[in-house]
């Protein structure tokens, strides 16, 4: 007797992965969503690397 | 060969047999409960933050929902209600819903402390601890008043809600906590009156099983009197305004009408016509919590463009 490749278990075992991974990469998204909102309430950040900053140069004359 | 037997894959679960264990139903009502507290607050929260909080008091919700299922699988096996509930029909395991209801709790307490703050995740944290070990664990089958200190555990969201945007607890959201929570033993001793063969077989104390319906008819008129002060009271503090104001006097003289019709009928009436005033009154339950949170949001939304506030 030939095995059946799909069976009925599988499409339900499929629609759980399928939940379950979709939750995951809302997940993801909600993190990724929240840092940028926290990161863009910190006001300016400066970067400056590999220059000088201003306030030092400022400062220095 | 012999075919391979498998026996149980009708009782395999789904992904909705999982969303289920959370209880979707009253996840609806605390999103929107936790969403009107945060709106409300005279404080403004950054959308991405204010929708992962909401969010995070949903999942929180739901995991004691799984959690309270766990636990009460036994219960709701034998009562109408909640026999096709995941774990009594088979579909998922008891631990199972323990071990979600347990993850997705530390994760919704977890998330909200790195959204918003600490109080909000400690009142949520205790929220879960409220509703699973004080009312399922404690309450429920030992006190005819689970009710009633049970409902502290559906009055939190907006509290919680509150406290994401102000960081703090005030007059505003302790009113908001109270109305829910003096709104919540009319409206289930409503539901027990003419469900009340669920919970007799199910042994658990309803105040109808314990103390007779004649005294649960007195109970739901004295907290629906209680109730109305504290509905109408918000109208007058800082979210409150007049068309909340209004809204809430037209409302509670409906509900309080509806008590003292419930109060001074008997069995045998309530027999003759189906329990139709108890029905009726158990609906209109349903849309005075929904309608008093959506005219606080109806003042919020006036008062941003200049009107409709004190």
């Amino acid at each position: 007797m030939a095995i059946k490749a799909e069976h009925e278990i599988h499409k339900r075992r499929f629609s759980r992965n399928a939940g379950v991974g979709l939750l995951l990469v809302g997940f993801v998204a909600i993190v990724f969503g929240l840092t940028v909102a926290k990161v863009s309430q910190l006001g300016a950040v400066q970067g400056f690397d590999h220059v000088l900053r201003p306030e030092l140069i400022e400062s220095g004359k | 060969m012999t075919d391979t037997n498998v026996t149980d894959f009708e009782h395999e679960a789904q992904f909705g047999d999982y969303f289920a264990l959370l209880k979707p139903r009253v996840m609806s009502l605390v999103i929107f409960t936790a969403m009107v507290g945060l709106l409300v607050a005279p404080v403004g929260v950054h959308p991405m933050i204010g929708f992962s909080a909401i969010l995070f008091i949903a999942v929180g919700a739901g995991a004691s929902g799984a959690l309270n299922m766990w636990w009460d699988a036994d219960i709701d096996a034998v009562m109408g209600r909640t026999k096709r509930r995941p774990i009594p029909s088979g579909k998922v395991t008891a631990d199972e819903a323990l071990a979600i209801g347990v993850a997705l709790s530390a994760m919704a307490v977890v998330m909200l402390a790195l959204a918003s703050n600490f109080l909000a995740a400690g009142l949520l944290a205790f929220t879960i601890f409220f509703y699973i070990v004080v009312y399922s664990m404690w309450l429920k089958r030992w006190t005819p008043q689970n009710i009633v200190i049970g409902g502290a555990a559906g009055a939190f969201p907006p509290m919680i809600g509150w406290a994401v945007a102000t960081g703090g607890v005030s007059i505003e959201s302790i009113l908001m906590f109270a109305l829910i929570f003096m709104w919540t033993p009319p409206h289930f001793w409503a539901l027990a009156l003419f469900l009340r063969k669920d919970y007799d077989t199910a042994g658990v104390p309803m105040l109808t099983v314990t103390h007779g319906r004649r005294v649960t008819r007195n109970h739901i008129l004295i907290y629906t009197l209680l109730l109305a002060p504290v509905a109408v009271g918000m109208g007058l503090t800082s979210i409150g305004g007049p068309v909340y104001l209004v809204a809430a006097l037209l409302m509670n003289a409906w509900f309080v009408k509806g008590a003292v019709e419930i109060w001074r009928r008997d069995e045998a009436i309530a027999e003759a016509d189906s329990y139709v005033v108890e029905k009726a009154f158990f609906r209109f339950s349903l849309y005075y919590l929904f309608l008093h949170f959506g005219a606080l949001l109806v003042v919020a939304t006036l008062r941003s463009y200049g009107l409709g506030g004190w």
